[in-house]
């Protein structure tokens, strides 16, 4: 084995890149809830923390494993179960050690499996829920991230993805679909109008992803090293073109710029950037953050006037901005700037073959695997809660709290 | 003339609203309130407190209707705010003296019939 070194600058901005990415997940919690109506406030931020406390626990037992041991096509294998081998060694390919390389790829597992309860919330049961997120965590989540980072079929082929846009982005997008589908919508849905309770939440929710993302994308190259910077800085780049775009899109459409599209502009543009953060030029990432605006916007526009109630939205911020992130670095990587491959415009059409051949198989995979599995669950235990206690609000009926409780009327209740 | 008020559950509002709606009923204020009506306590905890909360959500609408309307407002109020379980509400139907449109100084019948035009 060649002797690779810690390297101490490697290590310090990983760990706290950990962290930021960490912080993304109760920061999303924040985005959903606003999203939802005030009754159900709590049980949708629960669903995100809950992927912290499931998420971390599979990632460790197995998810990491299957995802990162072993260079077979499909999926990794148990070498590295229940940690067996992760030690202060340096992950192979990087400076940093092992240990701290397993936590960085725990909290995209935790973040992206929290992505997915944007789908069924305001209806589905929390138990349910807990189950989906461990076993999707790792039948899904690990499997895709064994595909793009692991040394799966997909990297095996040079398909690019920086910091996954295939197992987060394409994977918790198309998932969300398939979640939604197998629930079932809302009751109201369509019947009445649903709005978001709280808006500043949305905004402050997408503000703090946007500063996770920082370690999400920056932390993706695993080092100080040019790549790193790079994502880094194609992370503050993108995300504003998008949200400049998104402006002017609100404004042709009804003549003012929307606070809950800006806040979703924002998770658009970061997505878009995501897989292609550290493979184009500062330049391209700001036409990325224009051209991921238009295909995203298209779908939340269109998407309410469906049957399809994917209730907040994650295949259009996630789904269909990953995927274009992803094809958009077919064409516009450049090897001056990433040093490892050359996209369409520069010379180099096999790199959009590989691009296209993820945008393909991840969504499929994510779907049918996903649709699967919560039918799988549904057939052990109702997945929904009663009509009634979905009118009265999932806050009381799972967690016997609410997000305002005012204290007028409640009686002590002697211990 | 008559002043209906009736409570019901608020998730229920929509559906009241709905049928109001279908029964031509179109003058109607509504607030939250919170009350009791002998359904179950609901238990909450927050970290150590324990709390039995005895009142619920409530919408309270008061509709001032001419006496033709009155059977049509409670039908209404019945179908659209029935869920069949203890605590859906009650409708209380009283007399109103005078009752004044503030724009144009009409009275009476004349103020509680919705404008037309």
């Amino acid at each position: 084995m060649a002797a690779a070194q810690i390297d101490s600058g490697d290590t310090a901005w990983m760990l706290a890149a950990t962290a930021l990415v960490l912080l993304m997940t109760p920061a999303l919690g924040l985005f959903y809830a606003g999203l939802v109506r005030s009754k159900n406030t709590l049980n949708t931020f629960m669903m995100c923390i809950a992927a912290l406390a499931v998420a971390t626990v599979t990632w460790a037992a197995v998810g990491y494993s299957l995802a990162f041991n072993g260079n077979s096509g499909f999926v990794g294998g148990l070498g590295n179960a229940f940690l067996h081998d992760v030690t202060f060694a340096p992950r192979d390919g990087t400076q940093i050690p092992h240990l701290l390389f397993f936590a960085f790829q725990a909290t995209f597992c935790i973040v992206t499996t929290a992505l997915v309860s944007g789908a069924v919330v305001e209806r589905m049961r929390f138990g349910p829920f807990l189950a989906f997120a461990a076993l999707w965590s790792v039948l899904v989540y690990g499997v895709l991230a064994h595909w793009a980072f692991g040394g799966g079929f997909l990297q095996a082929h040079g398909t690019l993805d920086f910091a996954g846009g295939i197992p987060v982005e394409m994977g918790s997008g198309f998932s969300a679909l398939a979640a939604a589908l197998a629930v079932g919508a809302r009751k109201d849905w369509g019947r009445q109008a649903i709005l978001p309770h709280n808006a500043v939440y949305v905004l402050l929710g997408a503000g703090l992803l946007w500063f996770g993302w920082f370690g999400f994308n920056g932390g993706s190259g695993f080092s100080t090293g040019d790549a790193g910077v790079l994502a880094f800085v194609n992370t503050l780049l993108t995300p504003a073109c998008t949200l400049a775009t998104w402006f002017v899109l609100d404004v042709m459409r009804a003549r003012q710029v929307t606070a809950i599209g800006a806040a979703t502009a924002i998770v658009v543009g970061c997505v878009g950037i995501t897989p292609a953060a550290g493979f184009i030029s500062p330049g391209w990432a700001m036409l990325l953050g224009v051209i991921a605006a238009v295909p995203s916007y298209a779908v939340i526009m269109l998407r309410p006037r469906s049957r399809v109630d994917e209730t907040l939205d994650v295949l259009a911020a996630h789904g269909v901005a990953g995927f274009t992130g992803i094809l958009f670095i077919g064409f516009f990587a450049q090897h001056s700037w990433n040093g490892v491959s050359d996209g369409l415009l520069y010379g180099n059409a096999a790199q959009l073959g590989h691009q296209a051949l993820a945008a393909l198989v991840a969504p499929i995979y994510a779907f049918c695997a996903t649709f699967a599995l919560v039918k799988l669950i549904g057939l052990f235990t109702p997945l929904r809660v009663q009509e009634g206690e979905e009118a009265l609000g999932l806050d009381i009926v799972s967690h016997g709290e609410e997000a305002y409780p005012t204290g007028e009327g409640a009686i002590l209740v002697p211990v | 003339m008559k002043l209906v008020i009736g409570i019901v559950r608020p998730e229920k509002t929509n559906d009241v609203l709905e049928a109001l709606y279908r029964a031509e009923v179109r003058g109607l204020s509504m607030t939250r309130v919170e009350g009791h009506g002998g359904e179950l306590d609901r238990v909450e905890t927050y970290r150590g407190t324990t709390v039995q909360v005895g009142v619920s959500d409530k919408v309270r609408f008061e509709i001032a209707v001419s006496d033709e309307f009155v059977q049509p407002t409670i039908d209404a109020l019945c179908a659209g705010g029935r869920t069949g379980e203890v605590g859906d509400g009650k409708i209380f139907v009283v007399p109103v003296e005078r009752v004044v449109r503030i724009r144009t100084g009409e009275t009476d019948v004349a103020a509680v019939t919705p404008v037309t035009a």
